[in-house]
């Protein structure tokens, strides 16, 4: 892996990271490895404390790592942060936005810190204020700004030093739809510009709309690392069909297993899952979920599998395979 | 100069334009939180005790060296401790200056040069206003004008590099301890209220105020400023082991609290 940090074409490298937090008991990044292409929005995707913000505070020479290595544009972070601060920025999970400066000057002060001329970073505050929509509202604090803006504010300010790598720490938790639809436009011209993006998000939509790449990751360590295209394809079975039956009859548990084992028969069935409708009043409704690559081909012998058997179908519907069952099936459905 | 220190020397200096932004801003709070206190101890301690004859008269000309150096310090380590608490406790407001192209230490090393020049601004002021307040009590020696400035600066250091170390230890849930256990003892054994050669009388507590670098910096001040009484200095501690103990405290302190704040900016 070693050869990784100089191929010019990666942009981030992380080999074999590991990070365990001094008095805490379970190890926060356990041996993780990837690279991030220049140009490319890859995204950290994974549950609470699974080691996300703990990786990026590692490449953001916040952390130090207790063994492996991280370079930024072939830059080794722990040999030389202070290279690697000029390349980099970052919009961290929570806010750290400069409460006593107002707006306009957050923005200017952070260029001055990185050494950008003054008129210069005059012109690119005011710039980057406009197309992120705070133009009018520039002479405030933070303290008046909502949760998107701060967020956006958060942008601009990472744009300021002109950085090739950004990173994102789960950028759009706790915003209103339209503010994150306006921040998924914003992430997606970035990445038009040629921006290298490394992003974590535990929302699997906005990581499959906006990521090139996918490392799925839990407990610390990566699971799966590819294209939102290939994980899906990873599922059992790439399309789900899901049908709703109910039966009167008191030996319904009988009947379903019957009617599963029949679906399982059918050919080009991959899996069938068959639980009982908990929710629903009377007993007897029951849903069968059969997986396969070309489900929608089956839905007339499966109806009559069903009928035979004695139950009524109720509902029927072809579901396209999305990450989030990828990302359950890697990561399992217990809270943390 | 290579392009690397210069980026980080400017960093430096934008991260204490921002400071002198801030401040600038608040000024007027700012001196009204410096100054309210000396006010009230020069009134009380200068005019009234001595006119009531609780105090002997020249007790003010030996006082005002200590009020100054008392100011001084509590600016100076008001202007670092608290923010730095809050920051490093949640607000976190100082991660985009660690993330400027310099060590992070300089970070710590502006927070105690801007400490300093809060220090000695406050120290500043004292003249003026126990110019107003004492009347005919004010009495400052003006020949020795070069060692008060350097006293004064000295002082506004010594506030910040301890400001900077108790800032770097202290949790915010821990704030109001710090003031009853460590601010309380260390402006009351700091030789501000009484000179130090007094108190020959209680021996253990005149050794014990040697450890507090506040009063270097009181007996330092009054080396500059008291005037001489009959063709006589009035009697310090030797300049010699002041000009030792302060800038030595200033770099020991600066050390050690550079070591914490790298331990809670770096994990
Ligand atoms: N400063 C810290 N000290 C001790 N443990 C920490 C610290 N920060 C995070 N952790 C632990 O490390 C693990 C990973 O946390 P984190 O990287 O924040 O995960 P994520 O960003 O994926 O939610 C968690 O178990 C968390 O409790
Ligand atoms: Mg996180």
């Amino acid at each position: 892996m070693s050869g990784f940090a100089n191929q010019p074409e990666n942009a981030v490298v992380v080999t074999n990271l590991v990070k365990r937090y001094a008095k805490a008991k379970a190890i926060a990044v356990d041996d993780v490895s990837f690279a991030v292409r220049r140009g490319e929005i890859f995204g950290l995707l994974g549950p609470n404390g699974a080691g996300k913000t703990t990786t990026i505070g590692v490449l953001t020479t916040a952390i130090v790592p207790t063994s492996g290595t991280a370079s930024i544009g072939g830059v080794n972070v722990a040999e030389d942060p202070i290279g690697v601060k000029r390349r980099i920025a970052v919009v961290p999970q929570q806010s750290n936005l400069d409460r006593s400066l107002k707006v306009r000057e957050i923005l200017t002060f952070h260029a001055a810190y990185h050494g950008v001329g003054r008129r210069e970073r005059g012109e690119m505050a005011d710039r980057l204020l406009e197309q992120l929509g705070l133009g009018e509202r520039k002479n405030e604090k933070v303290s008046a700004y909502s949760g998107g803006m701060v967020q956006r504010l958060m942008i601009a300010r990472a744009l300021m030093h002109e950085p090739e790598v950004l990173f994102l720490d789960e950028p759009t938790n706790n915003l209103d739809p339209q503010s994150r639809l306006f921040l998924w436009e914003r992430i997606g011209e970035l990445r038009a510009r040629g921006l290298t993006i490394l992003m974590t998000t535990h929302d699997m939509e906005e990581a499959d709309h906006l990521c090139d790449r996918i490392a799925v990751m839990d407990h610390g360590k990566i699971l799966v690392n590819d294209s939102p295209e290939a994980l899906k394809r990873t599922l059992p079975g790439s399309s789900a069909l899901e049908l709703q039956t109910f039966t009167a009859s008191a030996d319904h548990a009988g009947m379903n297993e019957r009617i599963a084992a029949m679906l399982r028969s059918l050919p080009g069935t991959a899996r069938v899952d068959t639980t009982a409708d908990a929710d629903s009043e009377e007993p007897g409704h029951y849903t069968h979920r059969l997986f396969g690559d070309n489900v929608h081909l089956l839905i007339g012998s499966a109806a009559q599998a069903i009928a035979e058997c004695g139950a009524e179908v109720r509902n029927v519907s072809v579901k396209k395979p999305s990450l989030e069952e990828v990302f359950l099936s890697l990561t399992g459905r217990h809270l943390r | 100069m290579g392009s690397r220190t210069r980026l980080a020397l400017s960093a430096l200096l934008a991260t204490f334009q921002r400071d002198l932004v801030v401040t600038g801003r608040e000024f007027v709070p700012f001196l009204m939180q410096a100054l309210m206190q000396p006010l009230f101890f020069l009134f009380i301690f200068g005019k009234v005790l001595p006119g009531i004859g609780l105090a002997a008269p020249n007790f003010a000309a030996l006082m005002l060296p200590g009020i100054v150096a008392l100011t001084g310090m509590i600016a100076a380590m008001q202007g670092v401790t608290l923010p730095l608490v809050l920051d490093l406790g949640f607000a976190r407001e100082i991660d985009d200056r660690l993330l400027a192209p310099m060590p992070v230490w300089f970070v710590a090393l502006e927070k105690v040069l801007f400490g300093a020049l809060r220090g000695a601004v406050a120290s500043s002021v004292i003249f003026p206003l126990g110019w107003v307040i004492l009347g005919s009590g004010f009495a400052v020696r003006t020949d020795r004008m070069f060692t008060l400035v350097a006293m004064v600066l000295l002082t506004g250091l010594v506030g910040s590099t301890v400001g900077l170390l108790i800032g770097t230890i202290i949790k915010p849930d821990q704030i109001s301890l710090m003031f009853t256990l460590i601010f309380t003892p260390l402006l009351f054994t700091g030789c501000t209220y009484y000179p130090w050669g007094a108190l020959g009388r209680i021996r253990w507590f005149q050794v014990m105020t040697l450890l507090n670098p506040l009063t270097y910096a009181a007996e330092g001040l009054r080396y500059a400023m008291v005037p001489p009484t009959g063709g006589r200095d009035f009697p310090t501690l030797p300049l010699f082991w002041i000009l030792l103990a302060l800038p030595a405290s200033v770099i020991i302190v600066f050390l050690l609290g550079k070591r914490t704040f790298g331990k809670r900016v770096v994990n």
